[in-house]
């Protein structure tokens, strides 16, 4: 049988408050202490160290704000990885396989689980030791790989999509860009604050609907 | 294969036309009628919990599984076919209601001269003039013949919108260049957004005439003449791609479906995945369907309606070797003819203020008609045709919507920089552009592939479709007129004045996918009469919008819906009486 395997992370690297200071800088408030260990679905935990690492210089936590690592993106990569995408369910994969105009996309025979395992090889399992210069320099040689496309677009996915699917922990991503989540109406408000801010407060599916959601993910791959 | 006990009518697909034609049958014989879809049983209540991006404007959901069967490409007979393997360009539904659950709602009537198009353009232009591959047609119906069936249409939806043309009476605030209609909506426009509010100042500025998208997302509750109450729009910016959580989204399942569901005579089967119309001596005997579980069985009917979206309509006619396929060398045949893919082009607009645009609802907008159809246009330039300039909020969700900036805002598109640039322009970006027609093609249109396959091992349908030289003229006057719209707006646009494109499989056009089983007054060019009637095959009818010759600017589905119900009144009141050929 397969050993268990699981990422340890700092509670407080996750999630938290969102806040502005008076000169407009983000600020993240978080209470938790001690470690939180995440079970793991696809990766390794050395492996999803170094997808950690590559998202957060794709989307790093800067003066900006928070990034890939507070929302726990690698969290959300492994589940969907793990999960009937990962396995492409959901693509036309009957063969011949054969190269095509770009105006086709994506014709290669790899799911998504085999073109991580590639690309962590190409990173080399070190990667999340290296310097950030050379982890930026190495990604950077990449940019036009298939995995690279992929690990941004899923970075992206893991930084706003609900948190039931693992990312955007305590909605972290959506207090970064101000979206409200799937909320009932706006009925009342669609016509008004033109030109202005209107930033209700964020709440998650699971939050508005008082149930659990139902992932895609967790469906049998 | 199981022999199951015979029906009066099989109708094959349970989207739009498909349950509208069970309604209407259930409600004026004694039929018995039998829907078979292939997809799940879907409600209104399942709808609340699916309010998330990542699985349904993502992952897509509601969509057809592409792993069991998709669509093969080719730009041009001289290119080898590949799969579709992931969706792109459009997005066909399955589960009961189809494509019509996870659709955004815009409900437009053709102009008139869409329906006699070739008449009109010769007449117009010249037939030297006209493009020498064109292929458009008069439809052999007119636009007086499908007004009724519109209007009954938006009373079933409940359609908000404001009349322009009410028997030829010119109404300000409506679409003034629009078909002239018998009656004013049946429910007043959607409220405003910012954004359509920007467009209609700055449009009526510039001299046009703008008017509110017509929508079947409700402005306000609404009881339609069987009965059945929803409510109006809440404006939560979850329409196209999801199921509406309230109703307010007119959907098959949340207008057709509960009257269906009191008719002791219907039955709805789901997961029934049809793969052949059986047939012998010009008479279709009936369906053949496999079901979830892999049983394969005959099910005998009186009756065959082909219901379902324009791709399947088109590959089982194809699977079951009824009529006869098109030869674009020769321009022989019927099957599969006139493919046209509704024109969607748009370009991003920026602003200094915010535009709180995650609110909004799938059909909020304003469009402006002034060059619509040939209208406003002389041809001289070769632009023959256009569409609707358009914009407005549906909804912007956060993955999508991030990242959107004005060219040269970051080097690179991940990083500090990136994202910096990313959060500064968050929210302030909006997009304007033109729907409009796409006009068919000899060398445009859908066959069998030969290599690829489904999941049971029927080739797939190969579309072999590619922009002309129209298409690029068509983008770039929507481009001139976004670049002089936007500033009135107080926004910039971006300055990616449009070059000639291949189709682009991966890039979302529109669902509005039309032709292939096309109407028309001649079984020698046509696959079914005007009233959708199969020449070849009486007892069969192919409904929907694999009957339109060309696409309209407007999206389809109440045209679908018109010529669907003019099929069945004829069905009622002279097939039925008298089986057989009607024209």
């Amino acid at each position: 049988m397969k050993r268990r395997e699981f990422l340890t992370i700092p509670a407080g690297a996750l999630g938290g408050t969102l806040l502005y200071t008076l000169a407009r800088e983000p600020f993240r408030l978080q209470a938790q202490d001690g470690n939180v260990k995440v079970p793991l679905r696809f990766f390794t935990a050395g492996e999803a160290r170094v997808i950690a690492a590559a998202c957060e210089r794709i989307f790093p936590s800067d003066s900006t704000g928070p990034g890939a690592k507070e929302a726990g993106v690698v969290i959300y990569i492994d589940r969907q990885l793990a999960g009937p995408y990962g396995a492409d369910k959901y693509r036309y994969t009957k063969g011949p396989f054969v190269e095509s105009v770009p105006e086709h996309g994506y014709q290669g025979q790899e799911n998504p689980r085999d073109v991580y395992r590639q690309g962590i090889g190409k990173l080399g399992t070190g990667f999340d030791e290296l310097p950030v210069e050379q982890q930026i320099q190495t990604l950077q040689s990449m940019e036009n790989t298939h995995f690279f496309q992929l690990l941004r677009t899923h970075t992206i996915e893991g930084m706003f999509s609900d948190p039931m699917h693992g990312g955007n922990a305590g909605l972290i991503g959506w207090q970064l860009v101000g979206f409200p989540g799937p909320r009932m109406s706006y009925r009342q408000d669609i016509d008004q604050h033109f030109g202005t801010a209107f930033r209700p407060k964020p709440a998650s599916l699971e939050q508005i609907m008082k149930r659990p959601g139902k992932p895609w993910e967790d469906e049998k791959a | 294969m199981t022999n199951l006990k015979p029906i009066d009518v099989a109708i094959v697909g349970s989207g739009w036309t498909g349950l509208a034609v069970a309604k209407e049958l259930l409600s004026r014989t004694s039929l018995s009628v039998l829907a078979l879809e292939r997809g799940a049983p879907r409600a209104t209540a399942d709808y609340a919990m699916d309010m998330d991006e990542l699985d349904y404007a993502i992952r897509l959901r509601m969509m057809q599984n592409i792993a069991e069967e998709t669509i093969t490409h080719r730009h041009s007979p001289r290119d080898p076919s590949v799969p579709v393997r992931q969706y792109g360009s459009f997005h066909p539904g399955t589960g009961v209601g189809g494509s019509g659950e996870h659709w955004t709602g815009i409900c437009f009537r053709f102009l008139p001269d869409i329906f006699t198009l070739r008449t009109h353009m010769t007449e117009k232009h010249g037939a030297a003039r006209l493009p020498a591959d064109l292929a458009v047609r008069d439809w052999g119906v007119t636009y007086e013949d499908l007004e009724p069936h519109y209007w009954y249409t938006e009373q079933l939806m409940g359609v908000s919108g404001k009349a322009g043309n009410v028997r030829g009476k010119l109404i300000d605030g409506g679409n003034i260049f629009e078909s002239p209609r018998a009656n004013e909506y049946p429910t007043p426009p959607l409220k405003h957004s910012y954004v359509s509010h920007m467009f209609e100042e700055a449009s009526r500025k510039l001299g046009y005439h703008p008017y509110p998208t017509p929508s079947a997302n409700l402005s306000e509750n609404f009881t339609n003449p069987d009965g059945i109450s929803r409510p109006g729009c809440a404006y939560c910016g979850h329409c196209t791609r999801f199921g509406c959580m309230i109703g307010a989204k007119a959907q098959p399942t949340n207008t057709l479906l509960p009257v269906l569901r009191k008719h002791k005579s219907f039955q709805l089967r789901t997961g029934s995945w049809v793969r052949r119309i059986v047939h012998e001596n010009g008479r279709a005997t009936g369906v053949q369907f496999t079901d979830a579980s892999g049983e394969e069985f005959f099910q005998p009917a009186e009756t065959v309606i082909l219901a379902s979206f324009t791709l399947n309509n088109v590959r089982l006619l194809y699977l079951s070797k009824i009529g006869t396929p098109y030869d674009p060398a020769a321009d022989k045949g019927s099957l599969g003819r006139n493919l046209t893919h509704q024109i969607q082009s748009a370009w991003r607009i920026f602003f200094d203020q915010p535009l709180n645009a995650f609110m909004g609802a799938g059909a909020l907008g304003t469009r402006f008609s002034d060059y619509d159809g040939g209208i406003g246009l002389s041809g001289q330039d070769g632009l023959l045709r256009f569409g609707m300039m358009n914009a407005g909020s549906g909804g912007e969700l956060p993955i999508g919507s991030f990242g959107a900036m004005p060219p040269g805002a970051s080097k690179a598109n991940w990083g500090g920089e990136w994202k910096a640039a990313s959060l500064e322009w968050r929210d302030r970006v909006s997009s304007l552009g033109v729907v409009g027609e796409h006009l068919p093609y000899r060398h445009n249109y859908m066959d069998l592939d030969p290599t690829y396959t489904d999941k049971f091992g029927d080739p797939l349908l190969r579309f072999t479709v590619d922009w002309t030289e129209h298409e690029n003229k068509q983008r770039e006057f929507a481009y001139d007129l976004s670049a002089k719209i936007a500033p009135v707006m107080g926004a910039k646009i971006e300055p990616r004045r449009p070059q000639p494109a291949r189709y682009n499989a991966t890039q979302y056009q529109s669902t509005h996918i039309q032709g292939g089983a096309i109407m028309g007054t001649s079984p020698d060019t046509s696959v079914v009469n005007p009233y959708l009637q199969h020449w070849d095959v009486p007892n069969l009818w192919v409904v929907g919008a694999s009957s339109f010759p060309q696409s309209g600017s407007g999206n389809p589905t109440l045209t679908a819906m018109a010529v669907t119900y003019r099929a069945v009144d004829a069905m009622i009141d002279k097939y039925l009486k008298h089986p057989g050929r009607l024209v």
